[in-house]
């Protein structure tokens, strides 16, 4: 049989600390004072400046306008991740019930419109998306950041996926017991996929959650910023500034924009997983 | 589809209008725009646009910048889609093998798919930076002089090792479902039939890890091409002067920073062309898995 030998193990070993590393010296980086960064490089030991610097990233700093909190940028990127999570999800179970469950004219046209969407990611159409987000007057808007991510039609493709997998039996019997569309959807189909629904929500929650370039391009209203935006206003402070930078405030950020999609994975690693292997098929 | 069906008249196109909108309005329009621009020269003050047909394909065709865009991109792609793959299998291999710690190991590797490109780039940037970076130092005592943000090169492997570092943990949970996959009575006939598990690995393993590979490599070539966008972006501190940039990266640049609207459609129209082929190869290969299976 398969001998497991110490080498195996080493190379686990090796890998973890490889992953780890990075994030481990960038938190422990943080909590030290940025004049002693600049002198001596990356920390690796815990420093006596955890509470003032993360204090201050949260509470008070940020910004060209001063106004701008850790927290406001961690509560927008709470309600984008969110937002486009749920809305998301609402929006691709509905779509992909009329796809699979109902007989009705363009079906074929209409299930090409929306997987066509797959064929070209946000990045490749960002200028003229970006023009029609202006025409209707969505910049510096939650609206704005979250609708046109939810164009692509990964969710619904999901979804259709599943639904095509649940037994044609379920339906023949609830239309035996006069069950109608609307209650065949809201008490049968929906509490059947809440395993779906739970694995697809971490994923795109996390996907919302690290949404960079849209959000970039969204926000020119501070009030508005995500904390993985935050991380270009940093850049620019950065660039533009003859004294230290703050090393120490950077990596803090790094780390909060980090801690909470990290924890949603761990937590919820098998549905995470499960998503993310079931969705490929 | 489903043998029993539903029939109304109006009940799907309901379901279906929210997504129909948002497809439309965000989707449709904007992709069409993009393709129309690429045909016309947009003043750059705003008075207008003119049709100049297929100038601005000619006109990034022939541009030197984008040429070294695109040989960057395929370098890059090709070394993250590489090396993110072929670790990610090694710890899969034996993440699978062990049966002690398993979960936790498994655990600690896929943590980091949580962390956004931008955030890695930002890491990236402080471990490689020319005064503080301990990578740096390391390289500096082993008489390399080691410069990103200013040597192209030195940016250039930075890029790749923050590239390849956010990658692993997803192409990771692939693998081991891929190989958790493999009936355990496929392995044990081997194991009589071979006692070299190396030889094992590559004669049995290996080949009916395939397929799981093969989708990879387009998910990873996607990766490398459009998703890190951010990490490029943080890497080369918003200046993209002397540093390597991805195409995607040049078409954000061009069409927002330099404001030449048909160049950077142009360029999308192009990114549009490799996407489409990138999807066909994908479907068909999803369809012949189905057939398999």
């Amino acid at each position: 049989m398969r001998k497991v030998t110490i080498w195996d193990h080493l190379i686990l070993i090796l890998g973890a600390v490889i992953m780890m590393g990075p994030l481990v010296v960038a938190f422990l980086t943080s909590t030290h004072d940025s004049v002693d960064i600049y002198m001596s490089g990356l920390q690796f030991t815990f420093g006596d400046r955890f509470v003032p610097t993360y204090d201050k990233v949260l509470a008070h700093s940020g910004g060209f306008t001063k106004e701008v909190t850790g927290l406001t940028m961690l509560w927008n990127s709470l309600i984008l991740g969110l937002g486009f999570a749920i809305g998301k999800i609402v929006i691709s179970m509905m779509a992909a019930y009329a796809i699979v469950y109902f007989r009705f004219r363009f079906a074929t046209a209409v299930f090409w419109l929306i997987f066509s969407t797959l064929l070209l990611p946000l990045e490749v159409r960002i200028i003229p998306s970006y023009e029609v987000v202006q025409k209707f007057g969505l910049l510096n808007s939650y609206a704005g950041m979250i609708v046109p991510l939810i164009a692509s039609a990964t969710g619904t493709f999901f979804f259709r996926q599943f639904y095509k997998s649940v037994p044609d039996e379920l339906l023949e019997a609830a239309r035996i017991d006069g069950a109608g569309p609307f209650k065949f959807f809201i008490d049968i189909l929906v509490p059947l996929s809440t395993t779906m629904m739970s694995a697809l929500f971490i994923i795109m929650f996390v996907y919302g959650w690290n949404q960079y370039l849209w959000p970039t391009l969204m926000t020119t209203d501070e009030h508005y910023f995500t904390i993985v935006r935050g991380i270009k206003q940093i850049l620019q402070v950065w660039v533009g500034g003859n004294q230290i930078p703050a090393y120490n405030e950077a990596m803090a950020l790094a780390i909060l924009a980090v801690v909470p999609p990290v924890l949603v994975v761990i937590l919820f690693q098998r549905w995470f997983i499960k998503g993310l292997t079931e969705s490929d098929k | 589809m489903k043998r029993v069906q539903f029939q109304s008249r109006w009940v799907p196109y309901v379901l279906l209008l929210p997504q129909l909108t948002i497809v439309c309005l965000f989707f449709l329009w904007p992709a069409g725009e993009a393709i129309r621009s690429s045909f016309y020269l947009e003043d750059p003050f705003g008075f207008g646009s003119t049709f100049v047909g297929l100038d601005n394909f000619k006109t990034i065709l022939s541009d030197p910048e984008y040429f070294k865009a695109a040989a960057f991109t395929a370098v890059f792609t090709f070394l993250v889609a590489f090396f993110a793959l072929s670790l990610s299998l090694l710890l899969a291999v034996k993440a699978d093998k062990v049966v002690k710690g398993a979960t936790v190991y498994k655990t600690l590797i896929i943590w980091v798919y949580a962390v956004a490109p931008p955030v890695t780039g930002l890491i990236g940037a402080m471990l490689f930076d020319v005064n503080i970076g301990p990578f740096t130092h390391l390289a500096h005592d082993f008489g390399w002089d080691m410069r990103v943000g200013v040597n192209y090169y030195d940016t250039a492997f930075a890029m790749v090792v923050a590239a390849v570092w956010n990658q692993i943990p997803i192409n990771f949970i692939y693998f081991l479902s891929g190989l958790q996959s493999i009936p355990k009575a496929v392995q044990e006939a081997a194991s009589i039939d071979c006692r070299s598990s190396f030889k094992r690995f590559w004669t049995v393993t290996f080949p009916l890890l395939a397929p799981t590979g093969f989708f990879m490599l387009v998910i990873n070539i996607t990766y490398a091409m459009f998703d890190t966008f951010g990490l490029v972006d943080v890497m080369t501190k918003n200046e993209p002067a002397n540093n390597p940039v991805t195409l995607v990266y040049k078409v954000y640049a061009d069409g927002f920073r330099g404001n030449d609207l048909g160049g950077s459609s142009a360029q999308s129209v192009v990114l549009m062309i490799v996407v489409f082929a990138l999807t066909i190869v994908q479907f068909r290969f999803v369809e012949r898995r189905v057939h398999y299976n």
